[in-house]
């Protein structure tokens, strides 16, 4: 017999993460199709206002403790066993974030329950979970079915809707007690001790905060030809951002990463330049208000979400353009 | 302190990727493989580490095609081991991976002890479950963080001191005693390069030792229905010709939405 849904709440510094917005939405259609309850719970320290917002779930659970202040994956599947375990959860769903991860792995290893990561999509046939996890950055889905609905699976960000998870209703609220607390052998448990936040290294400028955006990726092949996109960003008025491999390469600061870890842009208009499109980027720009993207690659999944694309390499394409725009802005 | 770093070969994701008459693999004819990336990072924070601090480097790789060129350059790096788990891993899984890696301790005269720092690529591309960090943290009993990119030890080498990356740029610092198990995103600096003639003369001097593991029998329970390749939502308009005549397409297109100022 299928069991509830859980959705566990993801929150940061006290703000609930959109991610919990996107599971809980998804999550109400399939319990509502499978015909059971749809819970959440809250693990932290201060957080229990963050319950009311979760009204899309038919109960909430909390669990506000000091020794809470975020807590290590160890800690979060141990809680998380017992409590699935006490309410008969069938399903989990957790956020395929940074913040996150490691917990699915650990509860599916200490429950026996399969675990699925990169979840893009989840459905119901038949009475029966069906979910689409992204392969190989993206260029491959593989569509799974769980094993009698029972599963513990790591919903990618961006996946679903975060308003179809949102509601004014109050939800019922339990505030989990201390045996639940109690029953975790803690002393075991708590070996990661966090010790502080590493605050955002302060950049030159803020990428969030510009119009016109040049991003590099892999394809600009090394340090000495970010003088030439720098040409290009002067002529635009813009300023060079680039995806995650530029700046582990140590080419651009870290306060010029575009994607998962680094920053979400909104800019007017988005010009990459030797960017693939991993999952991972794409979640940091696509809601960009143009995105022009050059690539050699003609099935690069950059151009999946770009308005326009060139297939060319772009140091054919940048002299050119460098010129064009000054000609242009001199006329 | 023993560094022992898992690196795990996957498709490169740069080469067309075909999908097999199964309907349900890849088509291995086709594939090129690579060390996975976040591993690559691994392996430079390894060899960070050693230069700081001290103490061994052991690299272990699943056979695969390509990987006695990966473990030798891993040994051009600064790796004092390199170890290859003989066997056909095709289509293995994460938590059998991690099963695998576990039982290279007790098979490989290298103890797991309060000396041991294992370092993992945070993800992996190549399978369903995506992680193998966690999953070894959890067979071993030691404790683990992800998405590290950063390490330093404390004076007396008891414990680690790592930052791991949140979003937005935020990063968090935790402590963990040893042995522990790390998941890295990438490594304090970009991996280092190696010159192929190095490669080519530790080829010579060196070995690749090699330890007999037995698969482990794990049965994730989940049924793969088919892998298909996604349709492309929203598929950009493509700009083509000459050079000349591209640029300036996108010079019209800039200044219509007001993007250009004279």
């Amino acid at each position: 017999m299928q069991g509830p849904i859980l959705i566990l709440a993801e929150h940061l510094r006290g703000e609930i993460a959109d991610i919990t917005y996107e599971m809980l939405g998804v999550g109400r259609k399939l319990a509502d199709e499978l015909k059971v309850p749809l819970h959440s719970v809250v693990l932290g320290k201060d957080i229990a206002p963050i319950a009311s917002h979760l009204g899309v779930a038919d109960s909430v659970f909390v669990l506000d403790h000091p020794q809470l202040d975020m807590p290590s994956s160890e800690v979060m599947a141990a809680l998380l066993k017992t409590l699935i375990e006490q309410k008969h959860i069938s399903l989990v769903l957790i956020g395929g974030t940074n913040v996150s991860t490691g917990i699915g792995p650990k509860l599916s290893y200490r429950l026996n329950l399969p675990f699925v990561n990169f979840c893009r999509n989840l459905w119901v046939k038949d009475a029966s979970v069906g979910l689409t996890s992204q392969l190989f950055g993206g260029k491959i889905l593989s569509d799974v079915r769980l094993p009698d609905n029972r599963g513990v699976v790591s919903v990618y960000p961006g996946s679903f809707p975060p308003d179809a998870g949102k509601s004014d209703r109050k939800p019922s609220i339990e505030m989990l007690d201390l045996p639940l607390w109690e029953s975790i052998p803690l002393g075991e448990e708590t070996k990661v001790i966090f010790k502080q936040y590493l605050e955002p290294e302060a950049g030159d400028i803020d990428i969030t905060k510009q119009d016109i955006l040049i991003s590099i990726g892999r394809g600009i092949a090394n340090a000495d030809n970010i003088a030439l996109v720098n040409e290009l960003a002067d002529a635009l008025g813009g300023a060079l951002c680039a995806s995650r491999p530029v700046i582990d390469q140590g080419w651009l600061p870290l306060s010029r990463q575009v994607g998962k870890s680094g920053m979400t842009v909104k800019p007017k208009l988005y010009l990459s330049l030797g960017i693939s499109g991993a999952p991972e980027h794409v979640e940091g720009m696509k809601d960009s208000g143009l995105i022009i993207s050059v690539n050699t690659d003609p099935n690069a999944p950059i151009f999946g979400v770009s308005h326009y694309g060139i297939c060319a390499d772009l140091f054919d394409i940048l002299p050119t353009l460098i010129e064009e725009i000054k000609a242009h802005k001199s006329e | 302190m023993d560094i022992v770093v898992f690196l795990k070969m996957v498709p490169d994701v740069v080469e067309e990727l075909v999908i097999g008459e199964d309907g349900k693999s890849l088509d291995t004819q086709w594939l090129r493989m690579k060390l996975n990336d976040p591993d690559e990072h691994a392996l430079e924070e390894a060899v960070i580490l050693k230069e700081k601090y001290g103490g061994t480097v052991t690299v272990v790789a699943m056979e695969a095609p390509e990987v006695e060129e990966v473990l030798f350059t891993a040994l051009a790096k600064g790796a004092d081991r390199a170890v290859r788990l003989p066997g056909d891993w095709t289509g293995i899984q994460a938590p059998a991976i991690a099963k695998l890696f576990a039982s290279f301790f007790s098979s490989a005269n290298l103890q797991f002890s309060s000396e041991t720092l294992i370092l993992i690529g945070s993800q992996a591309i190549d399978d369903l479950e995506g992680e193998v960090a966690p999953y070894l943290a959890e067979i071993l009993g030691a404790p683990y963080v992800g998405v590290v990119t950063g390490i330093r030890l404390d004076e007396e080498k008891k414990k680690t001191i790592v930052m791991k990356e949140f979003a937005g740029g935020l990063r968090g610092e935790f402590e963990l005693p040893l042995p522990a198990v790390l998941g890295i995103q990438a490594a304090e600096k970009p991996p280092r390069y190696v010159p192929v003639a190095k490669v080519r003369s530790i080829m010579k001097s060196a070995r690749i030792e090699t330890v007999d593991v037995s698969p482990p029998e794990i049965v994730s329970g989940l049924s793969v229905e088919r892998l298909f390749i996604p349709e492309a939502t929203g598929k950009a308009e493509m700009l083509e010709g000459p050079p000349e005549t591209i640029t300036a397409k996108i010079v019209e297109l800039l200044t219509e939405r007001g993007l250009i100022r004279r």
